[in-house]
């Protein structure tokens, strides 16, 4: 079988005790494809937590140090970020959910750790859209997509508004309103997900603040992945995976539930490659029991070859060292089905030219 | 220990053709890949009695340099600078790999290096006394520095004070100076037998060269210093050599405007910071005479007169 595992950055997140073999060169691979990546400053936690922090030699550890600072700078701006969001949006009443990256920070999940994030995304209501999206055009965010098609693309036929920047602050939220287009062929339904979706418990009580249940969280990362069609972070996102499930594989009734709770929201497919994937990947001890409930939901047995080799090479880091011919081929052919279950094929090739030949020169002309 | 002068300019080349030249500048390594020939005449001329370490070392940083083949060999040759695989800056000109290698060592250790509170300035040293020179571009810092180190003063650097957290100390650098414009001239005429690289005109900041480190500066990269003063230069041509002392308050805001990561830093930054302008005396510094700024450079360091 095919494994990304030909790094040294995909032994090591398996295997953090890999690091106790390593020569001061092997460290500078380390460090190398962990910054293509971006997952500098999750290694640093991950050597900490299996305690193997200090035993790394010097130059390296300066380097993970450095990791470490920049991750927690990220982490205080978006704590401060989240908290304007919320006093933004607080005269409307509704509870602010966070997704993704800004839900693992600041619910202070192990996943959330070292990571980075560009955007603050938050799930809301479809009917409370044009609410939250005048209060934020009050309090200073506007939208960044003024073209045409591109309003049309997200506000007919995606599951978000266009992309808000903070004009003072620079920073960039993502209002959902599902967690997949409205065009794509299965529907998540989003009043599922609101109804599940878990209170952050505060230091001095509750914040407001929310996060997707568990089971939600998951299968939401598992959709981003493997129907998202963009890979840049392909291994980092997968690694997410890994690291919900071994801290939420300790609830009861996690992985009971996970592949019921998938039916439910139609994400079984994405919830097959997922376990496929990290545990042939990271080892994730994922119960026997889940892994054979979810196998009937892979695609055709004739296709799982080929999607083995097209996710396999499209997670590996994007180091030049640990790139083939092929990595090109599989990240395009990837970012085509992505887009391929996103919409319904006409409403794609629509898409496909826009994108490729109009949208360019309407960038030049501005 | 071997210097880039021992390996000879065959063995530089293939260094910096194949696996990387390691190079170290103070307390870093990086590893220099480069097809170009600008490269490698800047390294084993402005760089040539610098350690390296040997191939299977360590680097902090990767720095790769190329001129890309195909036809961009011949239409508008352009140099490109390549991390890991990322392109952080737009090519330049290939005449102007040069001065590009000098931006992206400084990118290198401005964006990574967080071991240290890294401030936007010149330092020198002498008789233990390291006076710090934090300043905006166009203010005259290079050329004071230039002008001070061509006199006895020790460099630590041209454009990034490293001060280390764990103990407040600065730490060399002990790279090129660079000089800017009318700098250029004024330095050869200051000091003739300072070595200068070739002027690279047409780059964004003008015409650039660079001033090679003094010997002494390179060898002695692993002492660092206490730092005494920070001065903030300004060159106003006809000024009289002027000093003014600036407030421990206003010393500390000003600093911290000209620091890379101070944000980054959080508390840890502030503490430095605040400890660094404990041990300075800060001044507002206006001059347009070399020698008599360095002769009140020399009595800030208790030397001479």
């Amino acid at each position: 079988m095919m494994s990304p595992a030909s790094s040294l950055l995909v032994e090591v997140l398996a295997t953090p005790g890999r690091v106790r073999f390593l020569d001061l060169p092997g460290w500078e691979r380390l460090l190398r494809q962990a910054n293509s990546a971006n997952v500098g400053a999750i290694l640093v936690y991950l050597l900490e937590d299996n305690g193997l922090l200090n035993d790394v030699p010097l130059k390296p550890r300066e380097h993970l140090e450095a990791a470490r600072i920049v991750a927690l700078r990220h982490r205080r701006l978006a704590g401060y970020e989240v908290g304007r969001i919320r006093s933004d949006l607080a005269g409307l009443g509704l509870p602010l959910i966070l997704l993704k990256g800004a839900a693992y920070a600041m619910a202070d999940l192990p996943s959330g750790r070292g990571r980075l994030f560009s955007d603050i995304d938050i799930l809301v209501p479809k009917d409370s859209l044009d609410q939250v999206e005048r209060a934020l055009m009050v309090h200073g965010w506007a939208s960044t997509h003024h073209d045409a098609y591109d309003e049309r693309y997200y506000r007919t036929w995606m599951h978000e508004l266009p992309p808000m920047v903070h004009l003072r602050r620079g920073n960039a939220i993502d209002v959902h309103h599902a967690i997949l287009p409205e065009t794509a062929p299965v529907r998540p339904d989003p009043a599922l997900l609101l109804a599940a979706a878990r209170e952050i418990p505060g230091e001095q009580g509750a914040l407001g603040i929310y996060t997707l249940c568990p089971h939600d969280m998951f299968l939401h990362s598992a959709v981003h992945l493997f129907f998202g069609g963009e890979f840049d972070q392909g291994l980092r996102d997968l690694f997410d995976l890994h690291r919900l499930a071994l801290h939420f594989g300790t609830e009861p009734g996690f992985w009971d539930g996970l592949v019921a709770r998938a039916d439910a929201l139609e994400l079984t497919r994405p919830l097959f490659y997922a376990l496929r994937y990290i545990t042939r990947t990271f080892g994730t001890p994922v119960p026997a029991a889940t892994l054979a409930a979810a196998a009937p939901f892979g695609p055709p047995h004739v296709l799982l070859p080929l999607m083995d080799a097209l996710f396999l090479r499209a997670l590996s880091p994007l180091h030049p060292e640990c790139a083939t011919r092929f990595d090109g081929i599989a990240r395009f052919t990837l970012y085509v089905r992505g887009n391929w279950l996103r919409m319904p094929p006409v409403l794609l090739a629509r898409h496909l030219f826009h994108k490729a030949f109009l949208s360019p020169r309407t960038a030049e002309a501005a | 220990m071997s210097l880039v002068a021992d390996l000879g300019r065959a063995e530089l080349v293939r260094r910096l053709d194949g696996p990387g030249l390691l190079l170290r500048t103070g307390p870093f390594v990086s590893r220099i890949q480069s097809n170009i020939s600008l490269v490698a005449d800047g390294i084993g001329s402005l760089y040539h009695d610098y350690p390296i370490e040997e191939e299977g070392g360590f680097a902090d940083f990767q720095v790769r340099l190329r001129q890309p083949t195909g036809l961009r060999r011949w239409w508008h040759p352009q140099v490109r600078f390549d991390y890991d695989g990322r392109q952080p800056f737009a090519p330049l000109p290939l005449a102007q790999a040069w001065p590009m290698f000098e931006w992206v060592m400084n990118w290198c250790v401005s964006n990574r290096a967080h071991r240290y509170l890294i401030v936007h300035g010149a330092v020198v040293e002498r008789n233990g006394c390291a006076i710090v020179l934090p300043a905006p571009p166009g203010s005259g810092k290079s050329t004071l520095c230039a002008a001070l180190v061509c006199r006895g003063w020790r460099l630590l650097s041209d454009e990034l004070t490293l001060v280390r957290r764990g103990d407040g100390l600065l730490v060399p650098l002990a790279r090129p100076v660079s000089l800017k414009n009318a700098s250029i001239d004024i330095i050869r005429a200051f000091a003739p037998d300072a070595f200068l690289g070739t002027p690279v005109p047409g780059t964004t900041k003008g015409t650039i060269a660079h001033l090679k480190a003094p010997p002494d500066s390179v060898v002695r990269f692993s002492e660092p210093a206490r730092a005494r003063h920070i001065v903030f230069p300004r060159y106003q041509a006809g000024a009289v050599t002027t000093l003014t002392s600036v407030s421990k308050g206003q010393l500390f805001m000003q600093v911290a405007d000209n620091a890379f990561n101070y944000f980054a830093l959080g508390q840890d930054g502030f503490d430095c910071l605040a400890n660094l302008v404990d041990d300075c005396d800060g001044h507002e510094f206006i001059y347009s005479q070399l020698d008599e700024a360095i002769a009140l450079f020399d009595r800030l360091a208790g030397v001479g007169p």
